[in-house]
């Protein structure tokens, strides 16, 4: 059986076909301002790449904040159940997941069947998301890519405070000023973003099993990070971008 | 290649002023008060506990010589010196900073006094929009404070905010709050929890062919609404008054004042001193205290 998951994020969109549990194929690229068109091209890139035809789907479900624009999927996932099915599925023993996205964060703590047992969101304000990071890289100038590598070679342990995006900016310029490195101050972001997300972990319960998925996943200082405020290790899968495009085509293939 | 100008679009202006109505001082009691803020600073002297001179501009790098800047200008026309001012109070974030000063007073008790005196002893309730965080204070009718709540965690709601919409749509940031009623209708708010949302959400209805005056509607409407939740857990009590550099910008000076279906008092000075004047007031006020108690 074949099944399909878009997840149309608000920075990007990733699409991935399942066949008989396995991914089979993987697409990703911009959403930018026409997320209906994002979608299409994510579903034929990731088809293509197959050589699968849209028949032979026998169903697809969308996921991420675009789903309300992308109306032609065969069924639809909140963003919680596909982030938990996602991970569930990548890594059998995860118990909690921290997706992060560019613009929220979500913590999912499960039950050990895979189901949602609570959850907490921060999508009202971009200190804790990928956002975040990239603005301090612009600042920094530092690619974002490159803000893992910077600040996993920090010398010291140099604590930031703002919590938001426009005044941390003033934060690291000022500390640029200071004649603080790049490196410290890689790292005192990271440890801010670490410490506004064991906040919302408190929440929901600390659990052994931490999985971390979305594009901040890939920095690994981040994931440092957050391994130190938290006193346990963070997985991160393979291909984190496409975990909860994953799990709304899991999702797709539960409800036959 | 030609020269492209760069325009600062968050800038605002600064400015001095010195009382017409006092044009050569013989009085007895000088004292002055400067607040240093994260963004503005200001220098207020009063002569017997009337306004004689001010300045106002932005803070720099270096607090210290913001302080010095500020009364040195304040003082510009007035042919004063340091030594002629018996009492200086230093309120603001940057109060430690100011170095000719007798005394430190925080800026929510300063302000308070400021607006008592610039709006009268009906003030009951004042919002004091500044550049990086926002104030709801309840006072008295001797403008002492009775209750306050801040937001400086966040910069929606604050002049910061406004210096981002003013940079990414190229408009003044003087010139908002006009533009932002030219619109035939008033638009849905863009996101009010944050200026990156924000920011964002405008990037979105720029291309989507919205006019830069409705997407100022928008923000306006958005910083609005966020003021409100502030003043609503706080109380509302009238008189209303708004001091702080946002005062200035009617487009959320109006909306605020439509959403919560009241008037705000209308200002007579630059609603920028308020705390400088209110550090000033209480400096006169301590001075004739001791005064009185060495003449006892």
């Amino acid at each position: 059986m074949i099944t399909a998951g878009i997840d149309c994020g608000s920075q990007n969109t990733k699409g991935v076909i399942i066949k008989d549990g396995k991914v089979v194929a993987m697409a990703l690229l911009p959403t930018e301002f026409d997320a209906d068109l994002a979608a299409q091209k994510a579903y034929e890139i990731a088809l293509e790449k197959v050589g699968v035809k849209k028949e032979d789907v026998s169903r697809l479900a969308i996921t991420g904040v675009g789903r309300e624009i992308v109306k032609w999927g065969d069924t639809e996932i909140n963003e919680v159940g596909a982030a938990a099915r996602g991970a569930k599925f990548v890594l059998p023993e995860t118990d909690t997941v921290i997706d992060m996205g560019a613009d929220s964060c979500r913590v999912i703590r499960m039950n050990e069947d895979g189901s949602v047992m609570k959850y907490e969101v921060n999508d009202k304000c971009a200190s804790g998301a990928g956002t975040f990071i990239e603005a301090m890289a612009r600042a920094l100038q530092v690619k974002t890519e490159e803000m893992g590598d910077f600040s996993l070679r920090h010398t010291k342990e140099l604590a930031t405070n703002a919590q938001c995006v426009v005044f941390a900016e003033s934060e690291v310029i000022s500390l640029i000023h200071a004649k603080e490195t790049r490196e410290d101050i890689a790292y005192g972001v990271h440890m801010g973003i670490a410490n506004r997300i064991a906040s919302m972990i408190r929440r929901v319960g600390l659990t052994d099993h931490f999985t971390m998925i979305g594009g901040p996943a890939y920095n690994k200082g981040l994931v440092s990070c957050m391994s130190k405020v938290f006193g346990r290790e963070i997985v991160t899968p393979e291909n984190n971008q496409f975990i909860s495009a994953i799990g709304a085509a899991i999702f797709a293939a539960e409800n036959q | 290649m030609a020269e492209i100008e760069k325009v600062e679009y968050w800038r605002w202006t600064e400015s001095n002023w010195k009382n017409p109505e006092i044009p050569d001082w013989h009085g007895s009691l000088i004292t002055a008060g400067v607040d240093i803020g994260s963004t503005s600073t200001q220098a207020v002297i009063m002569a017997d506990g009337v306004p004689y001179a001010y300045s106002n501009m932005r803070t720099g790098s270096n607090s210290p010589d913001s302080a010095i800047g500020a009364i040195n200008w304040a003082m510009q026309d007035t042919g004063l010196t340091l030594e002629d001012i018996t009492y200086t109070i230093g309120t603001g974030y940057g109060r430690v900073n100011v170095p000719f000063s007798n005394k430190t007073v925080t800026e929510i008790t300063c302000h308070a006094r400021g607006a008592n005196y610039i709006y009268g002893p009906t003030v009951r309730t004042i919002l004091d929009m500044g550049g990086q965080d926002c104030k709801a204070i309840h006072c008295d009718e001797k403008g002492s404070v009775t209750a306050f709540m801040m937001n400086d965690k966040c910069a929606a709601g604050t002049g910061r905010g406004m210096e981002v919409i003013a940079n990414l749509l190229a408009v003044r940031v003087e010139d908002i709050g006009e533009m932002s009623f030219q619109v035939d209708e008033e638009p849905a708010p863009v996101s009010s929890t944050c200026v990156i949302f924000a920011k964002s959400e405008a990037t979105k209805l720029m291309r989507s062919g919205w006019t830069k005056e409705k997407v100022l509607a928008a923000y306006c409407h958005a910083m609005a609404l966020r003021v409100v939740r502030l003043l609503e857990r706080n109380g509302m009590e009238l008189d209303f008054a708004i001091t702080g550099g946002i005062a200035k910008n009617i487009g959320v000076v109006r909306r605020i004042e439509s959403i919560m279906g009241i008037k705000a008092l209308k200002p007579t000075m630059d609603t920028q001193i308020a705390g400088a004047l209110g550090a000033a007031l209480i400096g006169k006020e301590l001075v004739e205290k001791k005064r009185a108690k060495e003449n006892q």
